[in-house]
């Protein structure tokens, strides 16, 4: 029979009268619970923003024409050399056209599967962005535009102008933020582009496009679909990329496989092209709980300590207790329960402060030119890590509880009163 | 009359730091409503004997009967149960609970017994510090009262849980005389009032004498 009032009283008046070491105990535990909420709140943070930076530019799965070598080359064929040892030497890629063979189908396609959350056509063009005399190299992409806004967040990336402007200007360009600086232009001021052919056509800026990545907006500007196609002097079937949207990520590898084999064209999918990333985020999350596991540790040690000299202290109140008819359990039950006390109020106390912390941080001002649209620090406010805060405070406040009240369990009273 | 106590050929050995027999061969009783004293030289082997008989210690041989009930052998949970219920022990040193006050150190063995409810407990408590004339002491700390004031608190709280035996480890033995013979009155009184049975360990011939019954060891035996 376990009396749960009398013991928490008994733990309560301990705790109580040796005010300082509590605190110093619970300051522990707060201190690691805040240090690893902050922590893990502010890098995950980070995580998911640097992870957004590039995955919401790629598409799950990306279908494509490469231009390669043929896999079997011509000799391969002839009859009468079936068997023979052939050597091809200087192997060049076969012709083929760079536009999606049957591209119209593949996407009626792609729109049906019910795994596909949208499919968007692409058609990339090499041209020259004039300024002057002066000749920038560059890339064009012609999108649907208002498929793009819905499949990725390109809207996030546009720091002036809107997709909608696009969409109504026939001859409007969001022209990469980059390529503005270096000419010089501004929303509303015409730009003139020419083909690879040599053809000039003025387009119109609707607004800037700004990726964070300079390489990128250095070079790449967007215009629709249909007015690409008629710089370049293509039909209106021609479209060289096509960029699906899953509903589930975990989807891409597979589907991109039977796409691949279905089409007879090239598919790459999302991990395949961001394993780096991936790995980047994990060994972040490593650090921050290798760091918190520290913290909680060096907490757990001083709880240990104090719980230890208040047993060392108290040996007369244990003999008595154990003589006037507490068993070991009680004594012991009575030290745990002042460590669980310790480490649930200090790991509430930690995820207040963490919760403070990540808040102050969130509202820290963060301008970079590479994050258009991030103004403060990234900081991520999952409820599961709250609970795995606590969690960990009360689990590490019971280790360091435990071998210091089991030794309270086992002293003999006899030898405490006879004072041997 | 019952026997409230009883033991059985009892030994026991110290094993450190050398063999040692310290009890050899103990059996007496103590009855219903008898008052006696343990008289003998330091190192007779007397507060050895007490610890066994309040079931604290466990490790030795022979057999302990409480209320003719045999008790060697139960498990420590049970011990502390019965020790809760049955046996009030007052020590040299007073040993309460230094943060408590006063009222929560008797009040602490009916609380873990749990049979009444903490109104109760605490007229209970009350009752039994009126009776010592230490009523008025019963909302101060432990730690701020007198050495003799302390002794009278450990008394009221072996006493709380209505035991079948008070056990004393030289309850005088630290105190002045006029403590010690105020102690030695409530004893009496306890015992002629209430027709509790005590079992005290002492140095003190005068208190012995005043007993029921002397019972003199040496060497680890019962001489007397």
């Amino acid at each position: 029979m376990t009396n749960w009032k009398v013991i928490l009283n008994i733990a309560k008046t301990h705790l109580l009268t040796k005010m300082k070491s509590t605190v110093t105990a619970s300051l522990g535990v707060t201190f690691g619970i805040g240090a690893y909420i902050t922590l893990v709140s502010f890098m995950t943070g980070l995580n998911t923003m640097l992870d957004d930076l590039i995955l919401n530019q790629t598409p799950h799965i990306h279908l494509y024409n490469e231009i390669e070598p043929s896999e079997k080359q011509p000799v391969a064929l002839y009859e009468e050399l079936e068997g023979a040892f052939n050597v091809v030497h200087n192997i060049k890629p076969k012709l083929s056209q760079r536009k999606i063979h049957n591209a119209v189908p593949i996407l009626h396609y792609l729109k049906k599967e019910k795994n596909v959350k949208g499919a968007t056509p692409q058609l990339r063009a090499q041209i020259f962005y004039l300024s002057g005399s002066i000749e920038l190299g560059g890339n064009l992409i012609g999108v649907d535009i208002m498929e793009e806004a819905r499949l990725s967040n390109i809207q996030d990336y546009i720091v002036q102008g809107s997709p909608e402007a696009l969409q109504n200007m026939e001859n409007g360009i969001l022209l990469g933020a980059g390529l503005a600086k270096i000419m010089s232009l501004s929303v509303g001021d015409r730009v003139q582009i020419s083909t690879i052919r040599g053809d000039i056509f003025p387009l119109k800026i609707v607004g800037f496009y700004q990726s964070g990545i300079a390489d990128i907006d250095n070079i790449q500007s967007y215009a629709n679909l249909a007015t690409v196609q008629r710089i370049t002097g293509e039909a209106e079937n021609y479209i060289t990329d096509i960029n699906v949207k899953l509903f589930n990520i975990q989807e891409a590898v597979p589907m991109s496989k039977r796409l691949e084999k279905l089409f007879k064209i090239k598919a790459t999918d999302i991990n395949a092209a961001n394993a780096q990333f991936e790995t980047g985020s994990d060994i972040r999350n490593l650090i921050t709980y290798a760091v918190s596991i520290t913290l909680l540790i060096v907490a757990g040690f001083g709880i240990y300590n104090i719980l230890n000299m208040l047993i060392y202290e108290k040996m007369n109140d244990i003999a008595i207790l154990k003589a006037t008819g507490f068993s070991g359990k009680d004594v012991q039950l009575i030290f745990m329960s002042q460590a669980m006390i310790i480490g649930f109020v200090g790991g509430i106390l930690g995820l207040v402060i963490g919760f403070a912390l990540s808040n102050f941080i969130d509202q820290l001002p963060f301008d970079t030119e590479a994050l258009p649209t991030i103004t403060t620090f990234p900081v991520n406010f999952k409820v599961h890590y709250y609970v795995i805060g606590i969690s960990f405070a009360l689990l590490s406040t019971f280790i360091a509880g435990y071998l210091p009240s089991n030794k309270a369990k086992r002293i003999d009273p006899v030898k405490i009163i006879r004072g041997t | 009359m019952n026997n409230v106590l009883e033991t059985r050929s009892i030994d026991k050995y110290f094993r450190k730091p050398v063999d040692f027999h310290v009890l050899k061969d103990i059996s007496f009783s103590v009855k219903e409503g008898e008052f006696v004293s343990i008289m003998g030289k330091s190192g007779s082997g007397k507060s050895t004997l007490l610890y066994i008989l309040s079931t604290m210690d466990t490790d030795y041989e022979g057999k302990l009967y409480l209320n003719n009930e045999l008790v060697t052998g139960k498990s420590h949970k049970l011990l502390s149960q019965i020790r809760n219920e049955h046996i009030g022990f007052v020590f040299q040193f007073h040993y309460l609970l230094s943060e408590f006050s006063v009222l929560e150190n008797v009040m602490l063995p009916a609380k873990k017994l749990g049979a009444k409810s903490f109104l109760d407990i605490q007229k209970d408590a009350m009752d039994k510090l009126e009776m010592l004339n230490i009523g008025h002491l019963a909302t101060k700390r432990a730690s701020r009262i007198s050495g003799g004031e302390k002794q009278r608190v450990a008394i009221a709280r072996a006493l709380i849980n209505n035991p079948t035996i008070l056990m004393g480890d030289e309850p005088t033995g630290n105190l002045d005389s006029f403590n010690a013979e105020n102690v030695f009155q409530i004893f009496k009184r306890l015992k002629e009032e209430q027709g509790l049975s005590l079992l005290v360990v002492t140095h003190d011939h005068d208190f012995a004498k005043r007993t029921d019954r002397i019972i003199e060891m040496e060497d680890g035996r019962i001489i007397k």
